[in-house]
């Protein structure tokens, strides 16, 4: 049911003219439990004349069956949609309202005022550009009004409507609203609100909702429909640095390359000079591609497909920019994060991010501080639980093209997935970056071991386990490697399973062939530390000079002897491989320990007893003694 | 006298080409909100006041006219917001596949397909889950809409429904929605392993659907759990699954069906001829008008065939789909009927008349 018109009996194709130019406005209501809003969002679509009869008469049915307004129809019945919650008596979710006018469309996102559901509201603030605020007029500013309050601000809104409910309560009594709006605009004078309207209302009535009130002949302001009628939201970001994020690379036949994407902030024309970020690559607008035609001009929020004339490479994750003004790129940022999970976050793991048109692995390196959202004080933590916010910093694997947040909402946005469940734990905004990619542009930068390294946020090393066989090297190598993955760090291990089936399978047991067995593994582990990886060798490995010579082969610190460290008898007890038995009845010859040597090594860095110790807890010694020294950078213990 | 007149007749068509109200232009060109309406009603003003406000009603229709090109209307912005959305499935699933149910949501969402990927075709297949109880103006349609668009159709129906005889006249529409619409569904997307599927659902038809996200995850029984979603903030959408789960994705969500109805009519898009009024065939069984569409309808002793001008404001299984008198049989006659009419689009359709939460059960069982 649309907005009633008598253009609709009379003027049918005319009505339908005036109607296409309708503009369109996104807003939040938020307010605590009996605040009203449902109410309020109720009153908004039956005064548009936007509930249909069947649907009246639902409610009504309803209204009586679990009303709470007597004889009144609840219109609260209206939007509170799922069963569960109408049981219960409170919305649960955000939930997507929509009512037009003459002038506009309005998509209401409807969300709860519970302590528990931040996470609700700041999604439906992310799309909103007003806030309508409800204040329950006998209780004023509460706790609850500057938590939404900072919540719709930290999602960038700017535009607040606060609505001082339930006048009718109070008689409409102009001190109780001026002493109300006296203390909302102090208390937010700081959340970076542009404009900030106090209208005084009765949802339950319809006072001041869509029709002036005769109850409040002291405000002279609009009514709440008039305000979001004539809000303008629109002006300031057509005016922003023009930013194109690349979602889908348009290629229908060998001669188009088209580069497909929803325009983020300012305006674009043919002709126009554009880098790409993060390549920097350069050219000018071809054409603007859409269905309807080709355009000379496109702006904010269109969704439009550019060619370029010249043949450069741009794939999704770019974003292409006016030359004058591109976006910035970094891979470490300050953000503002919003934890969205039951799962707490920890400083450290690695999870997904992903921003309007990329997704690349990134962990946080610190927790600054989680801000109380209550009176917006500092508070030093190790962790964000569900529902609260913080300030970190964040390492990503590759740069990405970003704004700061307070600048562009849509490219300075990102969440965070889970990448075990795939779930959406946490989402951020971010402030800047930490350290500037080279000005605007990668120029093409010498790619040696440190950039390697420092891409994967890690310092390379050498885990060389020596020890007897059957002294659990393999298997602490496996922990400990199990445990650097999930603290998001690249690793590798060798071990006598993949060399000595394919790189050494050519060589034997003798003396000569052990030795250049171990040459040929120290080789191979001085690319994977050159590749940046943190790499581990399990072998027995029993002379010394070999393992000297390995550990040459690499930069000082980077090789960590690790001697695990089995007393002879013990290993052929527990004889996992049954090797010992045959190498005492002779049927393997050279066996270390048995008719071969073993020199155990005199400094090692560490030393693992497996008598002593499980090899759990050997694991983590070791992942210990790698943070200590530094080579587990971001990680905050 | 004309002076002021043509003043005002300018400053309303600003108003109204601009999207602004009489008053905030009054208060741009007067510096007084009812400066306006007091001329209107013959009040004067000095020569030199008009001057100025005649100057800067210059300059405001000359900057919107500039503006005009980077205006959005509403729809615009529904487009685009599909747009996108249809993009990020593009790029992000690997197999995604675009339910089509040939109705009028359907059509809006296969021209938005082709206008998210022109000059490419859309790089996905369209699937019908084929109840065999459509209307066969559908299926002709269908067809023929498929093959103008160079997509690939799947049609899938439940082939143990069909073994089975199934049918809402003999098995009434419970049984028939679950078997051959619910469960047939499920067995289409299990068997192509789709990782993403689109559907036409919009948010305003029904109460459950407000808070549906238009990224909505199912599990590999392809259930809906409403209270375990995933947030959804701004542009920016979660599309990951597991091998076996999927997501089912709604482009359309924030349409209403006055926007889809007014899209239809600015962009001349095509639909069945059963959405405008003709001379049908139809029977009334429970106060409903069916559509004598095939011989498999049942006609009792009791029952009269009465040509009727008639017209469906949903289209579904023929058996289960009410028609409404009309004589709207054109698209702007249809719109019409629409705005005036006082009973919601779901009520045509027998699904979810037993109770109020009905809809949200289907979901959760997997229905779209």
């Amino acid at each position: 049911m649309a907005h009633l018109d008598d253009l609709i009996s009379t003027d049918i194709l005319g009505y339908l003219k005036a109607q296409e130019d309708k503009s369109f406005l996104r807003f939040i209501t938020c307010g605590s439990v009996d605040d009203g809003k449902s109410t309020l969002i109720g009153r908004l679509l039956y005064d548009s004349k936007l509930i249909y009869e069947d649907q009246l008469a639902s409610i009504e049915k309803d209204s009586k069956k679990s009303g709470t307004q007597g004889d009144k129809i609840d219109l609260a019945l209206l939007v509170d949609g799922l069963a569960a919650e109408r049981e219960q008596g409170i919305t649960i979710d955000v939930a997507y309202r929509f009512f037009s006018t003459d002038k506009r469309k309005f998509i209401v996102a409807d969300t709860p005022g519970h302590v528990q559901y931040t996470r609700n509201m700041a999604t439906g603030a992310s799309t909103a550009d007003v806030a309508v605020l409800l204040i329950d007029a006998r209780y004023g500013v509460q706790e609850q009004t500057r938590r939404h309050a900072f919540i719709v601000s930290l999602l960038g809104v700017k535009h607040v409507v606060v609505a001082i409910n339930k006048m009718d309560l109070n008689d409409f009594d102009q001190s109780i609203y001026n002493d109300i709006e006296v203390d909302f605009r102090e208390f937010s004078k700081d959340l970076g609100f542009t404009d900030i309207t106090c209208i005084p209302m009765s949802a339950l009535d319809g006072d001041n909702v869509t029709i002036r009130s005769k109850n409040s002949d002291w405000y002279k302001g609009p009514t709440l429909l008039e305000y979001l009628e004539e809000v303008n939201v629109d002006a300031a970001t057509l005016d922003a640095p023009f930013r194109l994020p690349v979602q889908w690379v348009n290629r229908p036949n060998l001669d188009f390359r088209g580069f497909s994407g929803t325009v983020a902030s300012g305006t674009i024309e043919v002709g126009d000079e554009i880098i790409v970020i993060p390549s920097g690559k350069r050219s000018t607008v071809k054409e603007i591609v859409t269905y309807d035609g080709n355009k000379d001009i496109a702006r904010e929020d269109m969704a439009i497909t550019l060619t370029l004339n010249d043949e450069i490479d741009i794939s999704r994750g770019d974003i292409i920019c006016k030359k004058d003004n591109p976006a910035e790129q970094a891979d470490q940022f300050q953000a503002h994060m919003l934890w969205m999970s039951e799962n707490e976050l920890y400083p450290g793991r690695q999870y997904l991010l992903k921003t309007g048109n990329k997704t690349v692995p990134a962990s946080i390196l610190k927790l600054k501080h989680r801000i109380d959202i209550n009176d917006f004080s500092e508070v030093a933590v190790n962790t964000l639980a569900l529902n609260e916010v913080g300030v970190a910093t964040l390492s990503l694997s590759a740069p990405i093209a970003f704004d700061a947040y307070n600048d562009n909402r849509n490219t300075g946005s990102f969440i965070l997935i889970d990448r075990q469940t795939n779930a959406t734990v946490g989402v951020g905004m971010l402030d800047f970056a930490l350290r500037r990619a080279s000005n605007v542009v990668w120029q093409d930068l010498d790619v040696n071991k440190a950039v390697r390294a420092e891409q994967k946020n890690q310092k390379p090393a050498l885990l060389w386990f020596t020890g007897l066989s059957g002294s659990g090297k393999s298997t602490i190598a496996n922990l400990v490697e199990k445990r650097l993955l999930d603290l998001g760090r690249h690793t590798y291990t060798l071990d006598g399973d993949n060399v000595r089936h394919g790189l050494n399978r050519d060589l034997n047991f003798s003396k000569a062939d052990r030795v250049e067995n171990i040459r040929r593994i120290g080789e191979v582990s001085r690319l994977m530390v050159d590749a940046g990886l943190i790499t581990m060798a399990s072998f027995i490995s029993p002379y010394r000079a070999e393992r000297q010579m390995a550990r040459d082969l690499l930069e000082n610190g980077e090789f960590i002897e690790i001697f695990v460290n089995t007393p002879l008898e013990v290993a052929e007890a527990r004889d996992v491989k049954g090797l010992y038995a045959k190498a005492r009845a002779g049927e393997i010859k050279n066996f270390t320990g048995i008719d071969s040597e073993y020199q155990a090594p005199q400094n090692p860095e560490i030393t693992v007893n497996t008598v002593e110790m499980s090899a759990d807890d050997a694991a983590e010694m070791i992942v210990s003694y790698l943070k200590d020294k530094g080579f587990l950078a971001g990680y905050d213990a | 006298m004309t002076l002021i007149s043509d003043f005002v007749t300018r400053a309303e068509a600003l108003a109204i080409s601009s999207g602004q109200s009489l008053s905030t232009i009054s208060r741009k060109l007067l510096n007084d909100g009812k400066g306006l309406a007091r001329l209107k009603e013959g009040g004067q003003c000095t020569l030199k006041t008009m001057d100025e406000a005649l100057a800067k009603l210059d300059a405001l229709e000359a900057e919107l006219s500039g503006d005009i090109k980077l205006r959005m209307t509403h729809l615009d912005r529904l487009e685009a917001e599909a747009i996108h959305i249809m993009r990020e499935v593009a790029a992000q699933c690997e197999n995604p596949v675009m339910l089509y149910s040939v109705g009028k949501d359907s059509s809006v969402m296969l021209h938005l397909a082709e206008k998210a990927f022109y000059p490419s075709r859309p790089p996905f297949p369209l699937m019908h889950v084929d109840t065999t109880w459509k209307f066969k103006e559908m299926i002709a349609f269908r067809d023929r809409r498929a093959k103008e668009v160079g997509m690939e159709l799947i049609v899938h129906s439940n082939p143990d429904g069909i073994r089975d005889g199934v049918g809402p006249f003999t098995h009434g529409s419970a049984v028939h929605t679950d078997i051959m619409k619910t469960q047939a569904l499920k067995q289409a997307l299990d068997k192509y392993k789709f990782d993403a599927a689109f559907g036409g659902a919009r948010r305003d038809e029904e109460k459950s659907r407000a808070k549906e996200r238009i990224f909505s995850f199912r599990s590999e029984n392809h259930r809906w759990d409403a209270k375990n979603q995933r947030p959804e903030l701004w542009n920016i959408y979660n599309t990951r699954v597991k091998k076996g789960e999927s997501m089912r994705v709604f482009p359309i969500s924030n349409w209403t069906e006055l926007d889809i109805w007014q899209y239809i009519y600015k962009e001349n898009i095509q639909i069945p001829d059963l959405y405008l009024s003709k001379k049908r065939p139809v029977v009334e069984k429970d106060g409903v008008l069916i559509l004598v569409d095939d011989d498999r309808m049942p006609i009792g002793p009791d029952d009269v065939i009465e040509e009727k001008m008639v017209r469906f404001r949903t289209l579904g299984c023929y058996p289960l789909t009410g028609a409404v008198e009309s004589e709207a049989d054109t698209l702007p006659e249809v719109i019409q009927e629409m705005l005036l009419t006082t009973t919601s689009e779901r009520q045509g359709r027998v699904i979810d008349s037993d109770a109020g939460a009905s809809m949200e059960q289907k979901k959760e069982e997997g229905y779209f």
